[in-house]
């Protein structure tokens, strides 16, 4: 519409400012505002409109970013003290390319610190309430971004899935996420957690946004070692093919742990798809049930070396000591809050002389059978069906206190990071509470098309989710 | 695989260092009962017999990720050098190295 100059740019980017103005205060779901920045590529796109060029696939829709996705000259927190103030001198590549699409980019998303949670409670910042109960987590770690695209603040946004990250809270604020093949996204300026498991991908209202977005953000970047050299699939052509012919697993183990009114919704998602034409069959693929506990020894040990470089040196925050291991030593202390510490050590821990072969290569060689597991079954199923998370969204400071508990959360998202495959979360109603669920499709390696179809498929007959309230009042009671 | 001993305060203690955090009584003794329980968890993996099955690093690996011997330019000095909590003769300044403890 912006493109066709039915609206204007700034029009909608005030639209979007006004509704953050009025909601934010109750849903946190922004750690910064970029309103000065955003107005000035708004301009942009209304100028670039009528002198007749064209403005980009995204000309004026606005897009909020996860505080993890480096900005220059525009503060990158991670939701950790020890990047407080942190500009970063570069962009990363997906907000290059969104920028050239005409994209507005509305600000940065609160998260859990480095990522690291599964209900945005680990932010430094505060968490970030659900929008649809704001007694509630909106999940995590992208729970900003989530949270952001359910409250209407911006129709579209990124976040990154390391474990269940862009699906979990996709599921639990009753929007559209997916997680990318490892590799099509490039993952230059993303600030890494996990580096064999980050991947970048979409947050949308809606399976085409979603589509959209993924087409806009991938394809191959020299600037990433690991992105993946080959052409990615142009997705958002293929959305309404239809779901004819396909093959649909119901993921037996994933239904195993979720709670009755989430596999519930799970099956009738099955029937949708049966009536639309696809063959559906319950499949079982036992490896993925060792999923959780190999992240827990393969992520932690990544981020311990990756979050070795916040040493009180280069960038961020220092606390001064008499000497320098001093100083790394009271910096990451007082920097990094405990669920960060707790990787960091369990990581450590896990690699260390002595424990490697019995934690971390182990890990490594169950992740071998994870792939051999979902490649069986991808011989004769197209894409896997079953539940994002277990339960719909949890009360704030239910888990906080039981890591173990927390990190339950990501049983069904965890194995497609591992394997390097995609997979999305569709809302497809409410859970007996009243609260969105989430359906999640996964398929095997560069079958974003596929997924996203059958997708479409299942977002065509969702049950209906009552919008959340536009504003709703802070709630009483939950410390902020 | 022989499975290791439950994680104990010392094993944390020890790790905290390696990993330059310090950490209080309450503290260590907190850590310990939650790192414990999440590798009582992991204990599904490290008692499997995976013998002859090889471990994956990067589910999509790629090899030889070369770049053309082109020139390009690298982030701006003086932009990188102003986030530096501490900075002398455009260098990072950091507090004495020698006759350190380790």
């Amino acid at each position: 519409m912006v493109r066709a100059g039915e609206w204007s740019a700034v029009d909608i980017l005030e639209q979007h400012l006004a509704a953050i103005e009025a909601g934010d205060e109750a849903i946190h779901a922004f750690n910064l505002v970029t309103a000065d920045e955003a107005r000035a590529q708004a301009r942009a796109v209304d100028r670039k409109v009528a002198d007749g060029g064209d403005p980009g696939l995204l000309a004026g829709v606005p897009v909020a970013l996860k505080d993890n996705l480096c900005t220059r000259g525009v503060p990158t927190t991670c939701s950790s003290r020890i990047l407080e103030g942190w500009k970063p001198p570069y962009d990363a590549t997906v907000v290059t390319r969104l920028a050239e699409a005409g994209a507005l980019l509305v600000g940065k998303t609160n998260m859990d610190e480095f990522a690291m949670g599964s209900s945005t409670e680990t932010s430094a910042s505060g968490p970030t309430r659900n929008p649809y109960d704001t007694s509630r987590v909106p999940g995590g770690s992208s729970g900003g971004s989530a949270a952001a695209v359910a409250a209407g603040f911006a129709p579209l946004a990124l976040g990154s899935d390391t474990g269940g990250s862009i699906r979990q809270p996709a599921a639990l604020c009753g929007v559209v996420g997916m997680k990318p093949t490892y590799g099509t996204v490039s993952r230059y300026g993303l600030v890494a957690f996990a580096s064999s498991l980050d991947q970048i991908g979409p947050l949308a209202t809606s399976v085409a946004d979603a589509a959209l977005l993924f087409d806009v953000i991938g394809g191959h970047d020299p600037l990433d070692s690991t992105s993946l050299n080959r052409p990615t699939p142009r997705v958002l052509s293929v959305i309404d093919d239809g779901v004819e012919g396909l093959t649909v697993g119901v993921l037996a183990e994933f239904l195993d742990g979720a709670a009755p009114d989430v596999a519930d919704r799970v099956h009738q998602a099955a029937e949708v798809l049966a009536a639309a034409g696809a063959r559906v069959e319950e499949v079982s693929v036992p490896e993925v049930t060792l999923g959780l506990s190999a992240y827990y020894l393969i992520a932690p040990g990544e981020a311990s070396s990756n979050l070795a470089r916040y040493d009180g040196v280069r960038y961020g925050l220092r606390v001064d000591a008499e000497d320098t291991v001093a100083m790394n030593t009271a910096t990451r202390s007082a920097g990094f809050g405990d669920e960060v510490k707790r990787r960091i050590m369990l990581g450590t821990y896990v690699l260390s002389a002595g424990y490697v072969d019995a934690y971390y290569n182990q890990a490594l060689r169950v992740r071998t059978r994870i792939i051999d597991g979902f490649a069986a079954a991808y011989r004769h199923c197209d894409v896997l069906l079953g539940p994002t998370a277990p339960t719909t969204a949890f009360a704030l400071g239910a888990k906080t206190g039981d890591p173990l508990a927390m990190y339950l959360s990501d049983v069904c998202t965890i194995p497609s990071n591992l394997a390097g495959h995609p997979a999305i979360s569709i809302p497809f109603g409410a859970g007996d509470d009243g609260l969105p669920v989430g359906v999640q499709l996964l398929g095997p390696a560069l079958s974003e098309g596929t997924v996203l179809k059958v997708a479409a498929a299942v977002e065509a007959a969702a049950p209906p989710l009552a919008a959340p309230a536009p504003a709703p009042a802070p709630a009483e009671g939950v410390a902020t | 695989m022989a499975e290791p001993g439950r994680l104990t305060r010392d094993d944390v203690a020890h790790v905290a260092s390696l990993a330059r955090l310090h950490l209080s009584d309450e503290e260590l003794d907190l850590f310990t009962g939650q790192l414990a329980e999440v590798l009582d968890h992991a204990s599904d993996v490290a008692s499997l017999d995976l013998a002859g099955v090889a471990p994956t690093a990067h589910a999509m690996a790629v090899v030889n990720v070369l770049r053309p011997d082109e020139f390009h330019p690298g982030v701006d000095r003086e932009e990188v050098l102003a986030q530096a909590p501490s900075v002398e003769d455009h260098r990072f300044r950091v507090p004495r190295i020698l006759g350190e403890a380790p």
